[in-house]
């Protein structure tokens, strides 16, 4: 019996030798993040140590983690340390704020809905613009292919898919019918749904694949930079779906850890002048008059509008189209 | 061996023939199933080193040396280390358990034993989540006491143990059934303790074995994808384990990057199997 | 659990439970692998129960009658049948080739079997899109042909088989250097050409480890996921696989769906697996009775 103990004893300590070791004052944050915003933070964070070193005389290092926001939520509901979230769709800040792990009220816990920047579903065509793309029309002819994600796995992609939702039924005064059958001709288009924003990229880029591949303006301009400004162009539609992309502080973690303060003043330093720089550089459409004064010429003009103004809100959005079921579903399955 | 022909037959003109048309079949077998495995693995392996020299050397070893990639390897390697040691202790434990004793539920324990291998690692993802997640019972026992489980070291370990279990045990329990227990008996009634007769007696009879199926836990360990990717939480620099920084990289525009990565995986696995079959040569003992 | 159990010399006479636990060491390991299974293994497999067991029968039924899940279902149980067909011959012929033959590069063929096993799997998938897609190797050459492979159906299928391919192999192996070469001389003698021999007197001694094989190729190949998820398209209701189901569910906090298509995917698995064991002790007995 005394043996049984015993090793019952020593499995427990060598399962518990795994487990970290708690600091009273954490020297280090976590910013749980979405999938394509890997270069965004990786320039942010060192400014905003020096930042932080600077205005409270502290040392504090930012770790950073990125996937899917949806799969970063869930990650967090079961128990991963989230000090804050930088997340690329309302509804999954929502769910952490259901959950009580983010304030109730953190859409108005800071400016402009808690976005310190937008971006808007835009297209990337290759050198020249072989298919001649110019707007959503053009993306349900039948001699053009698309590339982009899942819109069940990836927010990315359900900002696509409300965006094109939102133009036909425009452009269609209002018909629901139109509209399926426009989003159902543009899925069938659609060469290969990756799970994330960056596997789309790298399907497009490195395997060439598809004439078109939608996704955010933002990343568009980035993959024109990290891959030539001339092997690919941009194209802008006449009107899109306006993508915010909400901040906020996991106060249920960061109280426990005692990183509030540095959390808040993290998410704060996004609005600064410094920071909304470091995000236009990056391509993202930021709120600051001047910085948007300095740059108006890098973001052609584009009607946009909101999921508020077209569906409702975010949550009838959801519950109409990517339910089980939901339109989404019934679209793909009449394909 | 087939050696139950004659002299004088083999020389018959006929017999010639047929030894003919057996070699001839015999060589196209051969080749049938060479073409297929290069096809099938050996293609493939290629293609991984191609991809990751395709930009020079200089280039690739730069992404080896990035702190991420080199933190990945290390965490890779620590996985290992604490996961092989509890391996080890478990599959000898069991292994003696089955081989030496009769007792109700035996039956049971050795499906129980295989049951891991049956099993999606995605699925033992999630059920590692369901039960030692925040929001389980366990996982918010755990979390009063300042204990995090998932999405950190401990829950990497946690589902490599259970995908890599069952490898000692199921090379160790066959061996220990057919050597059977009248050496160990012989050496208790000799005088000899518990501890000794395993350490002088058993353990020689089962080392090779032992370190066979320790060699394959640690390539699955340091391999495994789908399970870890489900309860690692992604923390870049932190939480990434080589298989996860290869996808990572992948899809950080980094194609050359993840081949380099993936490279180092690899040769973890080219080196499995020179162990492997170095034991094997050594030590037949398939059964 | 007496003294019985105490890890101490035990006399060598017969002990009180009879001579099977003359052995000590019985409460110690005893101990450490009932920990190990309930920590390890069964704790984590009851929570799947558990999550599965708060979803009503009609939910579950719902769940897993979705046309995307039975989708989902018919694209990974087809892609793992062929690619179980595939592995059980080819790893017969592996196994003949290996037990039967002397011929150069034999050890290295030998190794390059468990490749499979060594490799990660994400390893393999992304080696594997590399080789198929259009300017891949492979899917250059294949493109001349009219045929893709990646990220369609027949890409699944590859994954799978590139995965499972040890099954095949390593169950029938060991098998075929036991069987001996008499009956098959006798055959021989009597005028039986190779193929009468092999299909009368060698397979049918294979049979029970051919059958196991499959079966662990086609668990294996349900629920692969790595490899396989760089290579399928990932387009619902074509080139989506249940474990990729599952994943999506997950992300969509979706933890009953998620359970629903794992219990079901574990469940297949698992009945096959069963099966296999059924037809293996049949046909041993039916080998032992004849012999």
């Amino acid at each position: 019996m005394k043996k049984i103990v015993l090793a019952a004893f020593g499995a427990a300590l060598l399962l518990g030798a795994g487990a970290p070791a708690r600091a009273e004052e954490p020297t280090e944050i976590l910013n749980v993040s979405y999938d394509i915003a890997r270069e965004l933070y990786a320039t942010i964070n060192p400014k905003f140590i020096e930042h932080w070193k600077e205005t409270s005389g502290k040392e504090i290092d930012i770790k950073q983690s990125h996937a899917g926001s949806s799969k970063q939520a869930r990650a967090i509901m079961q128990g991963l340390k989230a000090d804050l979230v930088t997340f690329n769709q309302v509804l999954d800040v929502q769910i952490l704020a259901d959950k009580g792990f983010v304030s109730e009220n953190w859409q108005k816990d800071l400016p402009n809905n808690a976005s310190p920047y937008y971006s808007l579903p835009a297209f990337l065509v290759r050198k020249d613009n072989p298919k001649d793309i110019k707007d959503w029309d053009d993306l349900v002819r039948e001699d053009v292919k698309l590339v982009f994600p899942n819109p069940k796995t990836s927010g990315n992609a359900r900002y696509t898919y409300l965006a094109a939702y939102a133009y036909a039924l425009e452009k269609n005064g209002g018909d629901d019918e139109a509209a399926r059958e426009f989003v159902g001709k543009l899925l069938k288009n659609v060469a290969v749904f990756d799970t994330g924003g960056r596997g789309s990229t790298t399907t497009f880029v490195e395997r060439e694949i598809g004439d078109v591949l939608i996704t955010f303006e933002a990343e568009v301009e980035n993959i024109r930079t990290q891959y030539g400004k001339d092997d690919y162009q941009r194209v802008v539609p006449s009107v899109s779906l306006l993508a915010e992309f909400p901040v906020a502080v996991v106060e249920k973690v960061a109280k426990q850890r005692g990183s509030l303060d540095v959390s808040k003043a993290y998410l704060d330093y996004l609005y600064s002048k410094e920071g909304q720089e470091i995000i236009v550089s990056f391509n993202n459409r930021v709120h600051n008059e001047e910085v948007k004064a300095a740059n108006a010429d890098r973001f052609p003009d584009v009607r946009l509008v909101t999921v508020e103004d077209v569906f409702g809100s975010w949550a009838e959005a959801k519950e109409t189209h990517f339910s089980d079921g939901g339109v989404l579903d019934q679209v793909f399955n009449a394909r | 061996m087939a050696s139950g022909t004659l002299p004088s037959v083999a020389e018959h003109p006929q017999v010639t023939a047929f030894k003919r048309r057996q070699k001839v079949k015999r060589g196209a077998l051969v080749l049938i199933a060479l073409a297929f495995s290069a096809l099938v693995m050996g293609v493939p392996v290629a293609a991984i080193f191609a991809r990751a020299f395709q930009e020079g050397v200089a280039v690739y070893w730069t992404n080896i040396v990035e702190p991420d990639t080199l933190y990945a390897i290390w965490l890779t390697v620590l996985t290992a280390l604490i996961v092989l040691p509890i391996n080890i202790v478990y599959g000898v434990a069991v292994a003696w358990l089955i081989t030496r004793y009769r007792f109700p539920g035996r039956r049971v324990l050795l499906t129980i034993i295989e049951l891991p291998f049956s099993i999606s690692p995605i699925v033992a993802g999630l059920c590692y989540l369901l039960i030692y997640g925040g929001t389980s019972v366990i996982g918010s026992w755990a979390d009063e006491w300042n204990i995090q489980l998932m999405f950190n070291l401990t829950g990497i370990v946690l589902v490599s143990l259970f995908v890599t279990c069952p490898f000692v045990a199921r090379e160790l329990i066959p061996l220990m059934q057919v050597s059977g227990k009248d050496q160990e008996e012989a050496a208790l009634t000799l005088g000899a303790t518990g501890w000794q007769t395993f350490r002088h007696v058993t353990l020689p009879n089962i080392r090779w074995a032992l370190l066979y199926g320790a060699i394959l836990a640690n390539a699955r360990v340091m391999g495994e994808f789908g399970a870890v990717s489900v309860v690692s939480g992604n923390i870049r620099g932190e939480t990434m384990t080589l298989p996860l920084q290869v996808q990572l990289l992948y899809d950080d525009y980094n194609a050359t990057g993840a081949f380099a990565a993936a490279t180092v995986l690899t040769l973890i696995a080219v080196i499995t199997l020179v162990l492997r079959s170095l034991i094997e040569a050594r030590h037949p003992h398939r059964h | 659990m007496t003294t019985v159990l105490s890890s101490g010399p035990v006399p060598s006479g017969p002990t009180r439970r009879g001579a099977a636990r003359v052995l000590p060491g019985f409460g110690l390991t005893l101990g450490i692998s009932l920990l190990f299974v309930a920590l390890i293994i069964l704790l984590p497999l009851s929570g799947l129960a558990w999550q599965m067991s708060q979803l009503g029968f009609s939910d579950y039924l719902r769940i897993i009658s979705s046309e995307r899940t039975l989708a989902a279902f018919r694209v990974t149980l087809s892609a793992a049948a062929l690619a179980t067909i595939f592995n059980a011959c080819f790893g017969l012929l592996l196994a003949w080739v290996l037990v039967r033959y002397e011929f150069p590069g034999k050890r290295l063929l030998d190794a390059l079997v468990d490749l499979p096993f060594a490799l990660p799997t994400a390893v393999a998938g992304i080696s594997l899109v590399a080789l198929y897609d259009k300017s891949g190797w492979m899917g250059t050459l294949l493109d001349g042909m009219g045929l893709k492979v990646a990220y369609t159906w027949w890409g699944i299928a590859l994954a799978m088989v590139f995965t499972s391919v040890p099954f095949g192999v390593r169950t029938v192996q060991p098998v075929m250097e036991s069987l001996s070469h008499d009956i098959e001389e006798a055959a021989r003698t009597l005028g039986a050409r190779d193929w009468q021999v092999f299909r009368h007197i060698v397979f049918p001694q294979l049979w029970p480890s051919f059958i196991t094989g499959a079966s662990l190729a086609f668990a294996r190949s349900l629920g692969e996921f790595g490899a396989v998820i760089f290579i399928a398209g990932n387009m619902p209701f074509e080139t989506e696989i249940a474990s990729l189901l599952i994943m999506i569910r997950l992300e969509e906090y979706d933890f009953p769906a998620a359970s629903a298509i794992a219990g079901t995917v574990l469940a297949i698995a698992l009945f096959v697996l069963i099966l296999a064991n059924l037809a293996q002790g049949r046909a041993s007995r039916h080998l032992n009775g004849g012999a």
